[in-house]
């Protein structure tokens, strides 16, 4: 178990940066998932950790240790690039003893390691087996096995579900986050896509183009992403982005638009022109003749709630409406923003604009 | 566009019997969805359809027609699969204009043309038909793939989890396109899938198969509210249906009853100490989710307040009865009324 923390690191391939001067403290024993598009830098950051890749500045302490510049094998830290490649022509015990036999382990030691961790995993009863014959279940649980018998200081997977098919991938899921319950290992995983991320994460990373926009719990990502960015990016149906008529200053508690305004939290900090940011799930939809009024142009059921998309004096919003409502396409309603919740951001920079409510809230991971 | 009628089939595969006296209609126009866990029969159902695989009993009618013995290239339907299976050496425009340029459609280029530019606008992939297709994004690869089957105007499409290789975002945006395409051509669609929200939102009505039979067919109102069985019950629904003991419950109906069944949104929390309070063991505001537990089960709710009720604290939980489904022995709904 170990604690990672990188230092201003930083990689250059060519002239392209992959990694753009980042530091973050991973906790020990955390789900961390590293999460962006494709060429954000979040595998780069992940090969550095298990030293796939050096950095070409800056620093990596494991546990306290600079383990910058080591060997890959001289970090025990286990990489995981997909759950399922097995040994196709091994046993299910060879399978898992494979990692084991270059540490120079006694047998006796290797024996209790897999017998712990068939335990766990629960398939003793298969260690007898080939893999060839085993369901997918049984064989994701032996890919599994055969990552955590090292029994590393961290755990490092890079898009270990990407291959399978979408309904393994979110049993598998939550059979990863069982795993971690238990051990508490330092985990460290890269994907893109977010709903492994919210389902796995402790904290998510979310990096683009080679740096590290927000690093947190996924509540504060939820509530108060750092950015436009961050903002589409977590979240389904995706926050809705609504650019004002004109900007905003210090004190204001009003966002104006061309046909209409919206109470919003006390501003602390200004732009000339912003971006309201409001999650479906905070725009109430009203009877027509209430609120700010509105047009539903599509509607979605989803059994335990709709999602109307709406045309509104403010653009074409989303809103979630609860199963009773029953929206229909073309319905003339009311809406109205919950305040508390609403969040503005800078259009030129796409950063987040500090307010009453955004002042309250402290990341939950130390990043720079 | 065509009606599409199964009639007790069975499709064997070794000993596995995939698929099981299946019946099902689905009317002209209609977007019908199978929806189940893999495994159910879906993929194999459409196949017989599609006439890639032949059943060892039962019959296959498209538009009223026995077409049980006529082979896949003489049924006018179109398959459009999970991967979109493009032909990588050829351009965007190739692609879709493809199934027009074959021998047995032969039609003159002006008239391909128009449906192409037609199709792509639908799509819209118009700036895009002169790229070749492996150099697009997933999500166009796969408006390409839907493109080459709307092209045809077939008689029927048949779609094997067209959705589920692409990431959230571009799902929801063709779950949508796919849903306005359908009702403005007034296509008859046959949609497989697994995920539960891709049925509710784009169906006229879903079927719910398992182990290769149907339990239930109808609008995804109808299943989500009035499932008759718990596997049903269960199957529609995130978070998944609270099932609780009977005990937890009083009436007289109740007497056949084994299981209760209360969905999340419908369970009332407050947040209060008392002898029947539960202890809260995961609170999730970006789930809108709270698990309480009592007796050694979990019950799972929606939550919606600002903060998060902390870990180990405790809260009530009331379970209105007429929000409440009830289960016998056997998983079959017993009625309360």
């Amino acid at each position: 178990m170990a604690e990672i923390q990188i230092k201003n690191l930083h990689k250059q391939f060519a002239d392209f940066t992959a990694v753009s001067d980042s530091s973050l403290v991973l906790e020990d024993g955390k789900f961390i998932v590293l999460l962006g598009p494709s060429g954000c830098g979040k595998t780069t950051t992940l090969r550095m950790i298990a030293g796939l890749e050096y950095p070409t500045s800056g620093q990596i302490l494991l546990g306290g240790e600079d383990v910058t510049y080591r060997r890959p094998r001289e970090r025990d830290i286990a990489m995981v690039f997909q759950l399922f490649a097995l040994y196709p022509h091994m046993g299910v015990r060879a399978n898992l003893e494979f990692p084991l036999r270059n540490e120079g382990l006694s047998r006796i030691e290797i024996d209790r390691r897999i017998q712990e961790v068939a335990g766990i995993l629960r398939i003793e009863h298969l260690l007898g087996h080939r893999v060839g014959g085993l369901a997918g279940g049984d064989r994701q649980r032996v890919a599994l096995g055969r990552a955590i018998v090292r029994e590393p200081k961290a755990f490092l997977m890079d898009e270990p579900l990407g291959t399978l098919d979408a309904e393994f991938r979110e049993v598998m899921c939550v059979e990863l986050r069982k795993l971690h319950d238990r051990l508490a290992t330092t985990t460290v995983f890269v994907t893109h896509d977010q709903n492994e991320a919210m389902a796995l994460a402790d904290y998510i990373v979310v990096m683009n183009k080679g740096e590290i926009l927000q690093a947190d719990s996924t509540e504060g990502i939820y509530n108060f992403p750092s950015s436009m960015f961050v903002a589409s990016f977590i979240g389904r149906p995706a926050m809705n982005l609504l650019p004002l008529a004109q900007g905003v200053a210090q004190g204001d508690t009003t966002a104006r638009f061309a046909k209409a305004s919206v109470a919003i939290p006390s501003m602390r900090a200004g732009a000339s022109q912003a971006v309201l940011g409001v999650r479906p799930e905070h725009v109430d939809l009203l009877p027509a003749g209430e609120g700010i009024p509105a047009r539903i142009d599509y509607c979605e059921y989803f059994g335990s709630h709709w999602v109307a998309s709406i045309d509104s004096p403010l653009g074409t919003l989303k809103a979630v409406a609860p199963k009773n409502v029953r929206p229909a396409q073309g319905e003339a309603v009311g809406i109205r923003l919950q305040t508390g919740r609403l969040v503005l951001f800078d259009s030129k920079t796409e950063f987040l604009l500090a307010s009453d409510s955004t002042v309250q809230h402290r990341p939950g991971m130390r990043h720079g | 566009m065509a009606s599409v009628s199964i009639q007790s089939v069975t499709k064997n595969f070794g000993t596995i019997r995939a698929v099981d006296g299946l019946a099902l209609d689905v009317a002209d126009g209609e977007f019908f969805v199978m929806l189940g866990p893999s495994g159910a029969g879906k993929t194999t159902t459409l196949r017989l359809i599609a006439g890639l695989e032949q059943p060892d009993s039962g019959m296959v009618r498209l538009a009223g027609k026995d077409v049980t013995a006529v082979p896949a290239s003489h049924r006018d339907c179109a398959f459009v699969f999970q991967q979109y299976s493009l032909y990588p050496h050829l351009t965007v425009y190739d692609n879709i204009a493809f199934p027009l340029r074959s021998p047995l459609r032969r039609q003159d280029p002006a008239s391909i043309d128009a449906r192409v530019q037609a199709v792509a606008k639908l799509l819209h992939i118009e700036a895009k038909l002169q790229r070749k297709a492996t150099a697009l994004s997933g999500g166009e690869m796969q408006r390409v793939a839907i493109g080459r089957a709307l092209v045809r105007q077939p008689a029927v499409f048949l779609m094997d989890e067209p959705l589920s290789s692409l990431d959230a975002k571009l799902r929801e945006e063709l779950r949508v396109e796919l849903r306005r395409i359908q009702q403005s051509t007034k296509a008859t669609v046959l949609y497989v899938t697994h995920d539960q929200v891709e049925a509710t939102t784009m169906a006229d009505r879903i079927a719910i198969l398992e182990g290769g039979r149907i339990l239930q067919v109808g609008t995804p109102e109808q299943i989500y509210r009035d499932p008759n069985c718990l596997a049903v019950a269960q199957r529609l629904g995130a978070p998944t249906i609270n099932v609780l003991p009977v005990a937890w419950f009083h009436g007289s109906a109740l007497r056949r009853a084994r299981h209760a069944a209360v969905r999340p949104e419908d369970v009332e929390v407050s947040l209060e100490d008392g002898d029947d309070a539960f202890t809260v063991v995961e609170c999730s505001l970006v789930k809108h989710l709270i698990v309480a537990e009592r007796g050694g089960i979990d019950v799972r709710a929606r939550f919606t307040a600002n903060y998060p009720a902390p870990i180990g604290s405790r809260v009530r939980l009331r379970f209105p009865p007429a929000n409440c489904l009830f289960f016998d022995d056997a998983g079959d709904r017993v009625s309360t009324a």
